[in-house]
């Protein structure tokens, strides 16, 4: 295992807000795994969707200033857990190769950015820097009986080009995380599929439907929660999960974690830090009965 | 020596970039130039008679064309000049098409390069010798390498016009892709029922002799006569004795091995015959799969053979053919579907390829006709067909169009219908191309008479959904998303080069494109000729293309090799390399580099000395770079007359 595992750490907005637990277990499992992480200072908006929809160079502006901050600390790399930010810092980069673009884009800068920096997801270092078969090793409470799909969304792995990590079409890298600690992973057929995205706010039906298709889907193949890396598809998924209910006629109860978090109860990480109680969908049944399971295994061992 | 320059035209080809008339002006100037001219076409008859007039009018004695590539018309020009009594080695050609108006506009630049050009020609031609070619006997044999449709059709025409032929076959049957097919389109008539008695002929033809199972190993000589070491790879049984009786595959306790000619959906035993129409039909068995060649246990098959034809011991075979001419009938392979993570990539069982799904619709394929879900069995009701997989997908690096899906999928949709009269087609594809006589007409007949469902888009997903897959797409022509409850789905997979189709190119020495298809000798008048004489190209090798093209390029090579093999002696090429024994030090090093093996060491008066054998020299001219001594010159492209041509050019 590499020991010197060392990044800038971009959290993004929704980590101060609606995703304030994806951070927490960010930070928690990075800690607990010897991964150091350090803050960009000043951070700032990516952009978000809002800014691309209007201007792409105010969008990448907004990014490249991010990624100035990142090369300031020294650093070569940064990571994010949120998806959004990742492909905005992404574009960014790519965008800015283009003397023309990156001309128009530093005009709206105080200085020129140096836009050097590689980002990548919190996922993708877990994967490919850290190892799983290295976090397999400090699994001290293993996931038994958690029947689990993972969601990745539309975005994470897309497009393929820019975002050069696991498969646009079939992703595996939180189905193995999800594996190594212990947890029964279903395959969850619309692992890419869109959850209606920030649609919730002017066409809200959009979300009922499409993340209303995806808890319907993830009843049928038996999976008792879903795990994300998105903090727009967690909110769709969990927060609007009773809107859902009620617009479909359903009656699901799904606990929607963020990966980190279910990563961070294996690692033996507590409830608290994790941020559990600001799910919406309570965790609790599931998780005290994955912990009864773990009981009766230690038992009859 | 007195020299006439003509400058084409080529139409507007050349003359809309080039002022000719400045250049054969300019022409004129030159050392040696007697008579310049421009002309429109000079290949056409009245420019080919405006050469010989003038030949003999101003008494020349060398010619120099500026027009084309030589590769389209220095054979044309060289019979002219002979016709008008010169040796046709006494000619040049300045190509000032592609080299020059092809590829540049600046009219005043393009005319001063094409005026450089025929400096150059002119230069030379005045150290050109003239030359003459050997006569050399040919050897009337004919290699076909592979026994799909293209190849058999080539392999009984041959023999047909009394040559004896020697074919070559990868498989342990031949028959190709089209072995595999229940019926083919446009008529609806039974593949195996058109292609049976010609397989039958093959092996039954007093000139015809099979090697199947067998590659090409090495491929030495030149047109007329080539020298083809075959390797028969072992098949453990003795194929003379063997009757294809099938007993031991019958009996062998080995039941999970991979099952190629029914494209995986069964498996086969570890020895088998491939299908009951084999042709051999003789066993073989398959030693990744036998418990006796791995482990010494077993040897249930030589028990029950009642031949006596198992050999466990048997090694490949090398065996030497001599043919005088070649032709390769290679065919494709299908495009490894499974990089499409859309479709599932290879996850679901009831996503299948068409070929499998030909293969469960043929009567004697391993379902017995019977259209059955992988999965469960089950008979679908939906099915549904997705056109373009690895076709036209520039992001899978295969953006041609395989041009026979089309057809093959709407005569999969009538089939459907009429194995399974309840069912429901469902199309999805990106446009129809059914270009051929009669084709049209069928896939409108799959649409209207069998109700087939067109839905002109692309798949963007297939998920399991309970028992079912959900194939999602779109609908380009309503604009909107549609999806379907499928049974079952059937792509449309598009065809690649065949494997080791670069590499069996290699071995003949003809160029193949980037997807590793063989490059025809002109792409519309040399279909299946190659760039290198004495060897020909049918069927799907040069391209995808159906049954009749196929057959249509099998009986062209034929005709073609026929054509070459009517005479009874070729005239050897005296382009070739030959060495100044007075020069030559001895020192082998062209020996070293020639990679023909063209040059062998010779005793002269006790001196060693390289000498160049004319026959199998191929004029590549490596070996005049490495002589010290410039000893070694290439017939034709000398030093003197490369020196002389750098000369016109560097004028300083
Ligand atoms: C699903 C499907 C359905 C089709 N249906 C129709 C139809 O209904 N009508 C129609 O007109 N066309 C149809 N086609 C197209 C048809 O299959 C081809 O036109 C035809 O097979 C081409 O014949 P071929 O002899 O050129 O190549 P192939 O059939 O591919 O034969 C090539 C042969 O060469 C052998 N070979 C390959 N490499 C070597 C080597 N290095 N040494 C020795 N031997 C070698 C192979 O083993 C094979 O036997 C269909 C194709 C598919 C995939
Ligand atoms: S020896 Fe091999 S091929 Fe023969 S019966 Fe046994 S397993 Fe089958
Ligand atoms: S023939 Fe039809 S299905 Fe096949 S690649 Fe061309 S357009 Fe696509």
């Amino acid at each position: 295992m590499n020991t010197s595992l060392n990044y800038a750490y971009y959290p993004g907005c929704s980590s101060t807000g609606t995703s304030v637990e994806y951070d927490m277990s960010s930070r928690a499992i990075c800690a607990a795994l010897g991964i150091q992480l350090q803050d960009v200072p000043d951070w700032s908006c990516c952009g978000s969707t809002p800014a691309h929809t209007v201007d792409h160079s105010l969008s990448s502006a907004l990014s490249a200033r991010n990624l100035d901050q990142v090369a300031s600390m020294g650093l070569d790399s940064c990571i994010t857990p949120c998806p959004s930010c990742l492909a905005n810092l992404k574009t960014a980069k790519h965008k800015m190769q283009d003397e023309n673009f990156r001309d128009k884009v530093n005009k709206l800068l105080e200085k020129p950015a140096n836009t050097q920096v590689e980002t990548k997801s919190v996922l993708q270092i877990l994967v490919e820097d850290y190892g799983i078969e290295n976090i397999k090793k400090k699994v001290v409470k293993p996931l038994t009986g958690l029947v689990v799909g993972a969601y990745y969304g539309c975005i994470l792995n897309r497009p393929a080009e820019l975002m050069q990590f696991d498969s646009r079409e079939h992703p595996m890298a939180m189905d193995n995380i999800m594996e190594a600690l212990g947890a029964t992973v279903v395959p969850f057929p619309l692992k890419v599929e869109c959850c209606g995205a920030s649609f919730g706010i002017p066409r809200k039906d959009v979300v009922m439907r499409l993340s209303g298709k995806l808890l319907d889907t993830a009843q049928e193949i038996g999976a008792l929660a879903l795990v994300t890396a998105c903090p727009l598809c967690q909110m769709n998924l969990d927060m609007r999960q009773s809107q859902i209910n009620r617009a479909n006629g359903t009656k699901h109860n799904i606990p929607i974690f963020y990966f980190t978090q279910l990563l961070g109860l294996a690692l033996g990480l507590t409830e608290k830090e994790l941020g559990m109680d600001k799910l919406c969908v309570s965790p609790r049944t599931l998780l005290n009965s994955i912990a009864k399971e773990e009981q009766i295994k230690e038992k009859a061992a | 020596m007195k020299i006439g320059v003509f400058v084409c035209h080529c139409g507007s080809n050349i003359e809309a970039t080039v002022d000719t008339a400045t250049v054969a002006a300019a022409a004129r100037e030159f050392p040696g130039v007697v008579f310049a001219t421009d002309t429109m076409y000079t290949c056409s008859e009245p420019g080919q008679d405006e050469i010989v007039d003038a030949i003999k009018e101003h008494n020349l004695d060398g010619i120099v064309v500026a027009s084309c590539s030589p590769r389209m018309h220095e054979q044309t020009f060289r019979r002219t000049v002979e016709r008008a009594g010169l040796n046709k080695y006494l000619f040049e050609m300045a190509n000032i098409r592609e080299h020059v108006s092809w590829i540049g506009k600046d009219r005043e630049a393009n005319t001063n390069k094409a005026v450089d050009l025929v400096r150059m020609a002119s230069e030379k031609l005045m150290n050109n010798q003239p030359l003459y070619p050997k006569k050399f006997t040919i050897n009337k044999r004919v290699l076909i390498i592979g026994g799909g449709v293209a190849g058999i059709q080539a392999a009984l025409d041959c023999a047909d016009g009394g040559l004896e032929v020697v074919m070559v076959e990868k498989t342990s049957t031949i028959g190709g892709k089209m072995a595999k097919l229940d019926k083919t389109f446009p008529t609806v008539d039974c593949s195996s029922c058109i292609l049976g008695p010609r397989m039958v002929d093959v092996a039954q033809h007093p000139n015809i002799t099979l090697y199947a199972f067998s590659e090409i190993e090495e491929i030495n000589g030149y047109v007329g006569n080539f020298e083809i070491k075959v390797k028969k790879k072992a098949t453990y049984v003795d194929w003379d004795a063997c009757t294809g009786c099938g007993i031991c595959m019958e009996k062998c306790p080995s039941k999970k091995a991979t099952d190629t000619f029914n494209e995986e959906i069964d498996f086969t035993k570890a020895i088998n015959i491939p299908f009951a129409q084999a042709i051999p039909k003789k066993a073989k068995i398959d030693p990744e799969f036998c418990t006796m060649l791995k482990k010494g246990k077993c040897g249930v098959c030589a028990k029950v053979c009642p031949s006596g034809c198992i050999d466990y011991e048997m090694k490949d075979e090398f065996i030497t053919e001599k043919v005088g001419a070649i032709v390769t009938a290679t065919g494709f392979d299908l495009f490894d579907w499974t990089v499409y993570e859309e479709y599932g990539g290879g996850r679901y069982p009831d996503v299948i390829t068409s070929l499998q799904y030909e293969r469960m619709l043929s009567a004697s394929g391993p379902t017995g006709g019977h259209i059955k879900r992988p999965s469960d069995g089950k008979e679908p009701k939906d099915v549904v067909f997705i056109q373009c997989v690895g076709s036209r997908d520039k992001s899978v690096g295969r953006p041609y169009c395989t041009g026979f899906c089309c057809m093959y999928t709407a005569k999969q949709a009538i089939l459907t219908k009429d194995h399974l009269p309840g069912s429901q087609s469902y199309v999805f594809y990106m446009d129809i191309r059914a270009a051929g006589k009669l084709y049209d007409e069928f896939t409108r007949r799959a649409m209207e008479e069998y109700d087939t469902n067109y839905i002109r888009g692309r798949v963007s997903m297939i998920y399991p959904k309970g028992d079912k897959l959900l194939v999602r797409g779109a609908d380009t022509l309503m604009g909107t998303q549609v999806e379907v409850d499928a049974d079952l789905v059937v792509l449309a997979v598009g065809a690649e080069a065949s494997k080791g189709a670069s590499k069996l190119a290699e071995k003949l020495r003809i160029s193949y494109d980037s997807y590793g298809f063989y490059m025809e000798g002109h792409p519309k008048l040399k279909p299946v000729e190659t760039n290198t004489a004495g060897v020909y190209l049918a069927g799907a090798c040069q391209g995808p293309k159906d049954i009749p093209s196929s057959v249509a390029q099998g009986s062209a090579a034929a005709a073609k090799v026929l054509g070459l093999f009517s005479k009874d002696q070729l005239e050897s090429d005296p382009q070739v390399s030959t060495v100044d024994i007075k020069r030559c030090i001895g020192c082998g090093k062209c020996i070293q580099t020639c990679p023909f093996g063209a040059i062998k060491e010779i005793d002269f008066r006790g001196m060693i000395k390289a000498n160049v054998i004319e026959t199998i020299c191929q004029g590549c001219g490596i070996c005049t770079s490495t002589c010290p001594q410039g000893a070694v010159q290439l017939q034709h492209s000398t030093d003197n007359q490369i020196l002389s041509e750098v000369n016109a050019l560097c004028q300083f």
